[in-house]
């Protein structure tokens, strides 16, 4: 027989360890979010103070003379998502209809299959393919390789959000629209694609928030560039590319720079994020 | 009179029109059929990327795969001066680098996926997944930015001579220290794949049913023991994809990588010297590689990543959907 004053105690230490170790996960939890609060924090109190207008409106300066700013890394990179979501999101959207029309086939799991390993890759080895693909036939570094990149990245993700989102659609919605008789392709674009057309926006934004923080496939696919370029098949600045360049740079002027790029495109990332989310209060997902 | 018939008319070529698209002719049953062949070919194009990407860097790598053979991936020289490529120390420092991430994100993860899913009130759940979430949106390029002039100089600094001094008996923590360094590209490697880790085991975790953790608590079991003995058990090839998803996203990670690690193609002991991973000498290189040798073997490193990304995420996949095959009855 154990005493009671012995059982009790022991009720007392089990009590103990459990609250500890409760403990314990709410200090990983703080712990885990810690850098987030340090990088957010450096970022306002060194990039604030480097941004003004001409970061805005004039292209870098050579090394020595100081000024200058991003504006053709920020037209950049809108020129490089822009092009990635023109091909990027009706591939993704209509391989995502595939998939949700035909969930169980052979063939809609390796597709599947596919988007999601495809989703997986390190972003520098789709880098490699787009040099592969588009830059050795062309013979330059150019724009539209990065976009080649960039849409890559981008369609598994939005392909497997539209999935998601149009199996949520109602059954009957889709067999009311089929017998009043809509044709197949209406009732897929105009209804379906309609009724879960919120959920498929949420995705095509949070990859379009992905691919615009992307650096490594842009590396040596659209190069970057110094001088003002919009034209397709030429070397394009991009955001990333140029906070990465002046980073590693030696030079006080260029590496507060990068920090002012770096907040810049902080911003653009997280308003996408938060936006998204806020409006859709915390719903939606993309899948990883 | 001429309405009446114009009207019956009417609904006869509706009915013939009908009977028509019931057997696949017609306008309207062509461009069903044509939209469906659409779908397909796009869900095609996915499978046709993923090979495509495959049949691109085993090409590209012919040259020197040709060459070296399997001496490359046991090769520790790396020399572009004298058209020698071996792949060695850029392996040792992927995995080494991972490892350390590993090694401390994983800890925090299981700790923070624990907090969300058992322990935090619904609200309060919802809010720092929240910022667990943020966490992975921002852009590797800060990382690598914050890493180099913040989380670089204060390891150095702060952590670097402590380590020293308690654990300098061993080769791991001994030598110079400078700001670039592979444990530097390993802490900051651990901050960017925890928010993955942590997300997949929280789902894990909720995804264990309600029965198990109500049987546990009724034969008196504290919350602690109920974790231990019914959500962990339960959710352990769960916990173990997410991990090696985890794995995945650190080996394959660039940018940021390459900014802290120093870019050194050499094997230390010491993990306050500079390395390289496969990764980052990618990043470093591939631009301004000059002859074709030295770019087939960049790009049979990229290769070597392919083929062990594609390992891994099949892995975790299948670790993961087996874990939260019963989803829906947790929490």
């Amino acid at each position: 027989m154990i005493s009671p004053a012995v059982a009790v105690s022991r009720e007392f230490r089990r009590k103990l360890k459990s609250d500890l170790m409760i403990a314990v996960t709410a200090l990983a939890t703080l712990l885990a979010l810690v850098p987030l609060f340090l990088v957010l924090g450096y970022l306002i109190s060194k990039g604030a103070s480097s941004l003004n207008l001409d970061f805005f409106i004039r292209t870098p300066r050579p090394v020595g003379e100081p000024g200058g700013g991003m504006a053709n890394a920020i037209v950049g990179t809108f020129e490089l998502v822009g092009m990635a979501c023109l091909a990027g999101v009706p591939i993704g959207i209509g391989a995502g209809l595939y998939l949700a029309e035909h969930p169980l086939s052979t063939l809609g799991r390796a597709i599947r299959f596919a988007a999601d390993i495809t989703m997986g890759m390190p972003s520098i080895v789709i880098g490699i393919f787009a040099y592969a693909v588009v830059v050795r036939p062309m013979h330059e570094f150019s724009a539209l390789a990065g976009a080649f990149a960039l849409a890559v990245i981008m369609i598994p993700l939005v392909t497997r959000t539209t999935e998601e989102m149009v199996k949520l659609v109602p059954r009957e919605l889709r067999e009311a629209a089929l017998a009043l008789g809509v044709p197949r392709w209406r009732t897929s674009l105009s209804i379906v694609v309609r009724t879960a057309l919120t959920g498929i926006a949420t995705g095509v934004i949070l990859a379009i928030a992905r691919i615009a923080g992307e650096t490594a496939p842009l590396l040596f696919t659209a190069f970057g560039n110094q001088f003002w370029s919009t034209s397709v098949t030429h070397p394009i600045a991009a955001l990333t590319v140029q906070v990465y360049a002046f980073a590693i740079s030696p030079f006080a002027d260029w590496q507060r720079q990068a920090w002012a790029g770096a907040l810049v495109l902080t911003c653009i990332v997280l308003a996408l994020e938060i936006g998204v989310r806020w409006m859709t209060s915390g719903a939606a997902r993309v899948p990883r | 009179m001429a309405e009446f018939f114009e009207a019956t008319a009417g609904t006869a070529a509706v009915e013939r029109r009908d009977a028509r698209r019931r057997l696949g002719f017609g306008v309207r049953g062509f461009a069903d059929r044509l939209f469906a062949l659409a779908t397909l070919g796009l869900g095609l194009l996915i499978l046709s990327i993923l090979f495509g990407l495959a049949l691109a860097l085993l090409f590209g790598s012919a040259d020197s795969i040709q060459k070296f053979g399997l001496r490359f991936v046991v090769s520790t020289d790396w020399d572009p001066a004298n058209d020698q490529y071996g792949a060695l120390p850029f392996i040792y420092g992927t995995i080494v680098s991972s490892l350390i991430a590993l090694l401390i994100a994983v800890p925090l993860s299981l700790g923070t996926a624990l907090y969300l899913s058992e322990t935090a009130p619904e609200w309060l759940s919802r809010r720092l997944g929240f910022l667990v979430e943020l966490l992975a949106a921002i852009p590797s390029v800060v990382y690598g930015l914050w890493g180099i002039f913040v989380l670089g100089p204060w390891l150095r600094d702060h952590v670097e001579p402590v380590l020293g001094a308690t654990l300098g008996f061993t080769p791991l923590f001994r030598g110079p220290r400078i700001s670039v360094s592979m444990l530097c590209a390993g802490v900051l490697l651990a901050i960017m794949v925890l928010p993955y880790i942590a997300s997949v085991c929280t789902d894990v975790f909720r995804a264990v049913p309600r029965t198990q953790r109500e049987a546990a608590l009724a034969l008196g079991a504290t919350r602690w023991e109920m974790v231990r003995t019914a959500v962990l058990p339960y959710g352990r090839s769960g916990i173990i994809g997410a991990i090696i998803l985890g794995l995945g996203r650190a080996l394959g990670e660039t940018i940021a990588v390459a900014m802290v690690i120093g870019n050194r193609p050499e094997i230390s002991a010491s993990l306050f010297a500079p390395s390289a991973t496969l990764a980052s000498v990618i990043a470093n290189e591939f631009a301004e590689a000059t002859s074709t040798l030295y770019l087939s073997s960049l790009m049979e490193l990229g290769l070597v990543l392919l083929a062990v990304g594609l390992l891994l995420n099949v892995a975790a996949r299948v670790l993961v959907l087996s874990a939260k095959r019963g989803e829906g009855e947790g929490r």
